[in-house]
């Protein structure tokens, strides 16, 4: 069992160096939607017993996070007619060198940090704190808009693992909020980029600092 | 209704004035609603404004009346309940209010005809409305989230009253500087009742018990003091008033400077009243504030052109005189002197009246010139006297009551606390209160001289301009409601013995019980006032007999000429007084204070060519200290501007670099209680 979670918390850091490694969209589309899946097993796997409430969260991690979002975002793709993220803010290497860097610091951190979660925490801290690392990664040097959907999706996911640590103690109306804010996010966001492309014909939300004061 | 308590005048004073507070909130509505072509939306509003201020008085004479407070309590209104009451404290501030509002309304039915005011006339009778029935509502509220609330309400309801003009710069930015004003205040209050709900244990207002410690009751004084001193207007807190009034339209300047002040004052007369035993340097700061504000109000006055400022500042001057009532009775309350407390309090009181009656009536008379002649600049006016002759007898009755000259009212409340620093001054005990005495006497000699000024330059000598030469008479709706004001002010001034019982039952609310059932007649001869007053009639008028056969003679022995001008061919109205010469004398004695802007001309040569002289006297405050400070804290900000670069990615760094701080500092050992270095 514990090397199946092993397993799965290891692919789930893996995904998030994918997604910061590589310039195609499609690609990181991709990462993000398996990310899904995966968290989607790792809820089934990490309580030994599944109730109903796991079943259902999980199954709606699966339909959301691994299918809708990503055909949303595909569908956003096609529109648009972009395929990679040329010029970021911060080369690919560095990035991933970060995002690297930012995941050994999460080992480091997890395990001084305290919580009452004996059995998961030093698996799910870790990889809850390097997702997120990994999502403001994305957020802080990529510049198209669609890329900065799947960085927020990368952060929501490390928050996601954050909650299936507390999956005893937090409400599951908390949960199935959470999911419904993501969902009504990322279809305002791509409403948005919609708007950006016929507003700008172009992704570029550097365009967007023109509306500064 | 549920939790409604008390006796039944004061339950009965209550509910009516819960009712006259809707109407007139709705007296402004038929007018918004029936569109700016109709007329017959101001005969509406005038109406309802009206009826809603005969009930108010009703129902403030009814809780004057009452024997004890009244209570009501809506626990499912807002979370924490909401409590209104109604005692005689409350009913002794809300009966200015229905005055004034009421015969405001029927002045701005004229003064500002919607005819003739189609862009702004129905919002201003709308905000008009809904601000006096929030200045009703703060008079009942009696928890803190509720004040705060009517506080509100009140200061944006004013606010858009005073940029009713808001096509105009110059009252843009007076509405611009009350609003920060209003909100500094509110801060100071949101700090001062969630003090008082510390201290107390609930937003109730409940008696803050002489067992609190010392320091968090001095908070809560001094935040007061603060919070309601911006309202009020007292000296260093008051640049947002001269703007503020001089731009409203002048029956809203009526209401500000006759009533929303007050509220100011009412606020710290409330607060102050729940504290037991409160120290000695309370009302030893409250007297030197209102000092500096009588004082230096009154000096600035002098120094205006501008007749509307003018009388703005003496609002300044006259709060000045209401906080060295209340300073007394404080000081009183502080070592136990109950004559302290109940003249100085009455003066307080009483002066609370009486400057709603008299500078009301003054502003409404200023308006009554600006609408004759389209000019508030003083050297711009004269003559009106023969023009406008019942404005110029009520103005000049407004201006006898204001200067605290008998037989009219300010001379009684000035009295009253004459006679309380007086008694001070003979000791035993804190003889320096009585140090006020003389700067209240000087307060009022300069009130005179500026009154003087003011009537001398407006409605004596010869027309300035054209305007001032051609200007007629108001209409009959402007007149009345002055005249009514003019009357209350004789009322008060000659029989002050009809409304001891009020002031009496106001102070006994006030005290609560620390006045120890004393009445104000105790302590001042009312009863001879009135005798005092004919005898002083009769005198002057025996004295204007005698005179009137040896000036006629006099006229009719000589033809009318114009003024000898020692040779000087081509008289013109320039060559009389101008404000700023008549009021030179006492300027130049203050020119540190008032720091006047002077464009002075060299003259050089024996043939100088023509040039001008030209003097201002700005707000020092706010013109040497605040603007300067505003600068140089903007200079400051605005190299933070280089973090706002509009680049949503570096806004984004900067929430992970505070993520990643908070993350580091966590990891600290022994931040965290409990954490890993606290085990």
């Amino acid at each position: 069992m514990t090397s199946l979670l092993d397993t799965l918390v290891a692919a789930l850091l893996l995904v998030n160096l994918v997604a910061l490694g590589t310039s195609r969209i499609g690609t990181m589309i991709r990462a993000v939607s398996l990310q899904g899946l995966l968290l989607g097993l790792l809820a089934l796997a990490a309580h030994g017993e599944v109730s109903n409430r796991v079943l259902l969260l999980a199954l709606a991690s699966v339909l959301l996070k691994a299918w809708l979002i990503p055909a949303v975002l595909f569908r956003a793709l096609r529109q648009v007619a972009i395929q990679r993220e040329v010029e970021p803010l911060l080369g690919l290497l560095p990035s991933l060198l970060l995002g690297a860097l930012a995941t050994a610091l999460a080992l480091a951190a997890a395990g001084r940090l305290p919580f009452a979660e004996e059995r998961l925490a030093p698996l799910f801290v870790p990889a809850a704190l390097a997702a997120i690392a990994a999502g403001l990664i994305l957020l802080v040097t990529r510049r198209k808009a669609i890329t900065q959907v799947v960085g927020y999706l990368v952060l929501e996911n490390g928050i996601f693992v954050f909650g299936l640590l507390l999956v005893e103690a937090m409400p599951f109306l908390v949960e199935v909020g959470v999911l419904l804010d993501l969902f009504v996010g990322i279809f305002v966001l791509s409403i948005i980029i919609h708007h950006i492309n016929r507003e700008f014909s172009s992704l570029d939300t550097r365009r967007l600092s023109q509306l500064k004061e | 209704m549920t939790g409604l308590e008390g006796p039944a005048a004061a339950t009965g004073g209550l509910l009516l004035l819960f009712a006259a507070a809707l109407l007139l909130a709705a007296s402004g509505l038929p007018a918004l609603l029936l569109g700016w072509r109709s007329a017959r939306g101001e005969g509406w509003a005038t109406l309802l404004a009206v009826a809603g201020s005969a009930v108010g008085v009703a129902g403030g004479i009814a809780l004057l009346a009452a024997p004890g407070p009244s209570s009501l309590r809506l626990p499912w209104l807002l979370p924490g309940g909401v409590a209104f009451g109604g005692d005689a404290l409350s009913g002794f501030f809300a009966l200015p209010v229905f005055v004034v509002g009421g015969l405001g309304a029927v002045y701005g039915s004229a003064y500002w005809d919607l005819r003739r005011h189609p862009r702004h006339g129905r919002r201003l009778r709308f905000c008009y409305g809904a601000g006096l029935a929030s200045l009703v509502l703060l008079l009942l509220a009696r928890d803190g989230l509720t004040f705060l609330v009517c506080w509100e309400a009140m200061a944006l309801g004013t606010y858009f009253l005073v940029v009713t003009e808001e096509e105009k710069p110059a009252v843009r930015e007076a509405g611009w500087i009350y609003l920060l004003y209003s909100h500094a205040a509110l801060l100071c209050l949101f700090a001062l009742f969630a003090l008082q709900a510390r201290i107390g244990g609930s937003f109730a207002f409940g008696p803050v018990p002489a067992s609190a410690p010392g320091g968090l009751r001095g908070a809560l004084f001094l935040l007061a003091l603060v919070g309601f001193g911006i309202k009020a207007g007292a000296m260093p807190l008051h640049s947002w008033l001269p703007g503020a009034h001089a731009s409203a339209p002048s029956h809203v300047s009526a209401l500000m400077s006759g009533v929303v002040l007050k509220m100011g004052i009412y606020g710290l007369v409330r607060v102050v009243g729940l504290v037991e035993a409160p120290p000695v340097w309370w009302g030893a700061t409250l007297l030197s504030l209102g000092a500096l504000s009588s004082f230096f109000g009154v000096v600035f006055a002098i120094g205006q052109h501008d007749l509307k400022k003018l009388l703005a500042y003496h609002s300044i001057e006259n709060i000045g005189i209401i906080l060295l009532g209340l300073g007394l009775a404080v000081t009183g309350r502080a070592t136990g002197r109950v004559d302290w407390v109940v003249l100085g309090m009455a003066g307080c009181l009483l002066h609370v009246w009486n400057h709603a009656l008299f500078k009301s009536l003054l502003f409404l008379g200023a308006g009554s010139v600006l609408h004759a002649t389209g000019t508030r600049e003083l050297d711009r006016l004269g003559g009106l006297a023969r023009r406008m002759p019942a404005t110029a007898t009520l103005f000049l009755l407004g201006s006898v009551a204001i200067s605290g000259l008998p037989p009219l009212n300010g001379f009684v409340s000035e009295l009253s606390i004459y006679l309380g620093l007086t008694r001070a001054a003979l000791g035993p005990g804190a003889v320096w209160v009585a140090l006020a005495a003389p700067v209240l006497a000087a307060t009022g000699a300069l009130a005179v001289a500026c009154f003087v000024k003011v009537y001398g330059i407006v409605f004596l000598g010869t027309g300035r301009s054209a305007a001032a030469e051609a200007a007629d008479e108001s209409p009959r709706r402007m007149l009345v409601p002055m005249a009514l004001l003019g009357g209350a002010c004789a009322a008060i001034g000659i029989a002050p013995g009809l409304f001891a019982p009020a002031v009496d039952r106001a102070i006994a609310a006030w005290g609560g019980g620390v006045a120890g059932g004393a009445r104000w007649g105790a302590f001042v001869p009312l009863a001879w006032m009135p005798v005092a007053a004919g005898a002083l009639l009769l005198l002057v008028g025996l004295l204007a007999a005698a005179l009137v056969p040896t000036v006629r003679r006099a006229r009719a022995r000589q033809p009318d000429l114009p003024t000898w001008d020692c040779g000087f061919v081509g008289s013109s109205p320039r060559l009389q007084y101008t404000a700023s010469s008549f009021a030179e004398l006492v300027t130049s004695r203050f020119g540190w204070a008032l720091a006047p802007e002077v464009r002075e001309p060299r003259i050089e040569g024996i043939f100088p060519a023509p040039s001008s002289f030209h003097s201002e006297a700005g707000d020092s405050v706010l013109d040497r200290l605040l603007r300067p400070a505003v600068r140089r804290v903007e200079a400051l900000a605005a190299r933070l501007r280089l973090s706002q670069q509009g680049s949503l990615q570096q806004y984004i760094l900067y929430i992970v670099i505070a993520l990643a701080v908070l993350l580091l500092l966590s990891l600290r050992p022994g931040w965290i209680p409990g954490g890993p270095g606290g085990r």
